[in-house]
């Protein structure tokens, strides 16, 4: 077992990744099947959870950077909103390629904003995101106003585009209409095979061009961190700005780039928000406190982006499955997931040694799966707060394994100790 | 005098860089800055506006104050939105349901309202001390659970009773109206004396009254009792609160169930003023609450003076959509410039007296090796 364990931890980072992809699938498979109903793993829900994932996983990237050089974001959702803005006026004025561009700009200049009011300033980092976050969405709703004659919406907008994967999802090359592969697996409807092929056809097909550059910028966020001299310097920032100082490194400068940065990938989550992905125009209020969610990613994934992107997909699957289930039945489904996963928790904790967290644990999955059994449909207030309740329990029973910047949040003064 | 000087530097530069940059946009778009200012003073001078502009304060005030025994200590607690709309609506329905004598009735809308968004902030409290989460994460996952979550049920479950009939429309969803006997009175009567006649429709909240004790409760709290000091050791220097014998966790659960109780009065102002708790109650108190404090530095007075502000904005967006002279959206800018300009020139002013004490403290001890 042991060596069979170690074997596996010597595979590449990605094959261990589809492992895990699998065993998850595996598992919904299971629910999905105790549970009478066929929708966790559907090709429609697979799209809503990337559709979902895509703001809070920019947010969360954006968060990222700023964490790293050691400025807390907590501006990221005003951050988002001059993006959805920008993206939209610049779509509308320029086309949606430049619009993009314009969107990121915006969210730039938040984390502009941010960045002068905490490095320059010395400003209390939460304080400097709290204004942001009450300045951005009154911004924007003046120019709504001025620019559009209305302070909550404007015209309809146009996407980039979407793509079919060929082959596996039936794009077209060069003209050519390619098979569609997944789709005749899924239609063989064998236990699982056919389940995991619907679900990743859900994800190849219709794609936003939006959702490929957001789900590129993980491998590319993590290459600029972690194996550029301008991310170990930006990291520096944020773990030891003063050792930084004395090797040379203008400190400065790192946490300007990353807050910049930082506000630009917020930005480009909102233009996500207002494009036709999910909404086709802006709209006051649609940005729904993702750059919170996506600021709740960056803790769940312990400051790193593939654990980003899992917490991103993990809330926009279970964001999106409420939006698809008008019977219940999948959120019923779900009881027994969260009582599968709960259940997981504690056997973790007790090996581990760590009673109380297994009781804990142990006893919310049992209250889990006794309501699973007694109830034949959970209530409408049950799904809208599961995705936050989540988000809550893994910081409860995770907070303690977690990593942090060392010196986030703090304020770093040239020629200070 | 210098001192004085720095000290009123700092809040008169915040609101002279406001104006000049609300002007700016507002010249950008072709209106005349000044016919709008005008426009919002002249509206702010009737004796109807001032009391929208208190009771308005009113919620701001508390809601500052809650926010600022969190700040006191260093924990942020950004949920105070979510509490105080859970606190308002649990304290409307529970009230609606019962029927006490005056008095006791009153007392049971206040302490429903009080436990239940003190229990909300605890919430985060214990998970902190207990968990290690993080209470700025924890305060806002509770915010989407209580607003996203729970009322977003409430208002289901009253459209759902409303069926059979009625028509649908925000104003009669809602709570079981409180009796006459659960509703704090107003105190027009009282401010009549030395104003003359309010409209009858424009009644001046109780919660005002309410809202000062508060204030003056939350002085007396922090500068005069054991408790404040540890609150604001604990806030300043944790550890050396921890060394000085305060309990650092019992602090954490303490100040965010006073704070979330505190926050749960917030929308009994409005809850009062209509006898229950509807859907469009107003949102978004949570958040002004926080920059309130921020820009009244946590002082008593300071927060007072910021409610006041910030209250008058809000009400003045109402004259601008009037007159149209400017867009009323105007207003939300200058509250979010007028903070962050705030928060900037607060901490110019602390590095520019620091430099000053350091010359002077220099100077003395040059003096002192010349003799």
């Amino acid at each position: 077992m042991n060596a069979a364990m170690q074997r596996f931890n010597s595979l590449p980072t990605a094959v261990k990744w589809m492992v895990y992809a699998l065993l998850g699938m595996l598992l919904l498979t299971i629910v999905q099947s105790i549970g009478g109903t066929d929708k966790l793993t559907s090709a429609p829900i697979s799209r809503e959870m990337l559709r979902w994932a895509l703001p809070v996983l920019l947010a969360g990237l954006g968060g990222l950077f700023a964490d790293r050089s050691g400025v807390v974001n907590i501006g990221l959702e005003g951050m988002m909103i001059l993006g959805m803005w920008f993206g939209a006026w610049g779509a509308l004025q320029f086309g949606p390629w430049i619009g993009m561009f314009i969107g990121i700009a915006g969210g730039g200049l938040g984390g502009l904003l941010h960045a002068l009011a905490t490095v320059t300033f010395g400003v209390d980092q939460i304080i400097s995101g709290v204004a942001i976050n009450i300045l951005a969405p009154a911004g924007t709703r003046y120019l709504s106003q001025e620019v559009w004659g209305s302070p909550t919406q404007s015209p309809r907008i146009q996407g980039i585009g979407d793509w079919d994967v060929p082959f596996l999802a039936g794009g077209s090359l060069f003209g050519w209409e390619s098979p569609d592969i997944l789709l005749t697996i899924a239609a063989w409807e064998w236990w699982f095979v056919s389940d995991v092929a619907d679900f990743s056809r859900g994800l190849m097909r219709g794609t936003s061009l939006l959702a490929l550059i957001a789900v590129a910028l993980v491998p590319f966020c993590a290459w600029l961190l972690w194996r550029t001299r301008f991310g170990l310097r930006l990291r520096i920032a944020g773990e030891q700005p003063q050792a930084g100082e004395s090797q040379g490194v203008n400190i400065y400068a790192y946490k300007y780039a990353a807050v910049i940065i930082s506000g630009a990938l917020a930005g480009l989550g909102g233009v996500v928000i207002s494009s036709p992905e999910l909404s086709g125009q802006f709209l006051e209020g649609n940005s729904g406190g993702r750059g919170f969610i996506g600021l709740a990613a960056v803790i769940f994934g312990n400051w790193r982006p593939l654990g980003i992107l899992l917490g991103a997909l993990l809330y926009g699957y279970v964001f999106g499955l409420d939006l698809k289930d008008l019977d219940g039945s999948a959120s019923h489904a779900l009881l027994l997931l969260n009582a599968i996963a709960l259940a997981g928790v504690s056997g973790w904790a007790f090996t581990r040694r760590r009673i109380a967290d297994g009781v804990l644990a142990g006893t919310m999955a049992i209250g889990a799966l006794v309501w699973w059994i007694v109830s034949e449909s959970v209530p409408g207030w049950w799904s809208n707060i599961l995705p936050y309740v989540v988000v809550l329990l893994v910081l409860v029973f995770f907070a303690q394994r977690l990593r942090v910047p060392a010196a986030i949040g703090q304020a770093y003064r040239r020629g200070e100790s | 005098m210098r001192k004085v000087l720095m000290t009123l530097a700092a809040p008169v530069g915040a609101l002279v860089l406001t104006l000049v940059i609300s002007s700016l946009a507002l010249w950008v778009f072709g209106s005349n800055p000044f016919a709008a200012y005008g426009d919002m003073v002249g509206h702010a001078a009737k004796l109807e506006t001032q009391v929208d502009i208190w009771n308005r304060a009113t919620p701001l005030y508390l809601s500052a104050i809650a926010a600022s025994i969190g700040f006191r200590m260093n924990l942020f607690n950004i949920g105070v939105e979510g509490q105080y709309l859970i606190a308002a609506l649990v304290a409307a329905q529970v009230g609606g349901l019962v029927s006490l004598p005056q008095v006791l009735h009153i007392a049971v809308v206040f302490l429903v309202a009080m436990a239940v968004g003190g229990a909300w902030a605890g919430l985060a409290g214990l998970l902190n001390v207990t968990r290690g989460v993080n209470v700025v994460i924890s305060t806002i996952m509770l915010n989407f659970i209580a607003v996203s979550g729970f009322m977003a049920w409430w208002v289901q479950a009253w459209q759902a009773d409303l069926r059979e009939g009625e028509t649908l429309s925000s104003t009669n969803l809602g709570t079981t109206p409180i009796q006459d006997s659960g509703v704090l009175p107003d105190i027009t009567g009282w401010v009549e004396v030395f104003t003359g006649d309010i409209r009858e429709n424009n009644p001046v909240s109780g919660m005002l009254i309410v809202a000062l004790l508060v204030g003056i409760g939350y002085y007396v709290l922090l500068n005069r009792t054991t408790f404040g000091f540890d609150l604001r050791s604990s806030g300043m220097n944790p550890f050396a609160a921890r060394a000085g014998g305060v309990p650092p966790k019992r602090m954490i659960i303490m100040a965010m169930i006073l704070s979330g109780a505190i926050a749960g009065l917030i929308g009994l102002v409005e809850v009062f003023e209509i006898s229950k708790f509807r859907p469009n109650q107003i949102q978004g108190l949570g958040f002004g609450g926080i920059a309130v404090a921020l820009l009244g530095r946590n002082s008593p007075v300071g927060m007072a003076f910021a409610a006041l502000l910030f209250a008058f904005l809000d009400i003045s967006s109402g004259i601008l959509q009037q007159t149209e002279t400017a867009s009323q959206e105007i207003v939300k800018i200058m509250q979010g410039i007028v903070l962050l300009a705030a928060v900037v020139a607060y901490e110019v002013a602390r590095r520019f007296r620091e430099r000053d004490e350091a010359r002077e403290t220099a100077e003395a001890l040059a003096e002192g090796v010349a003799e």
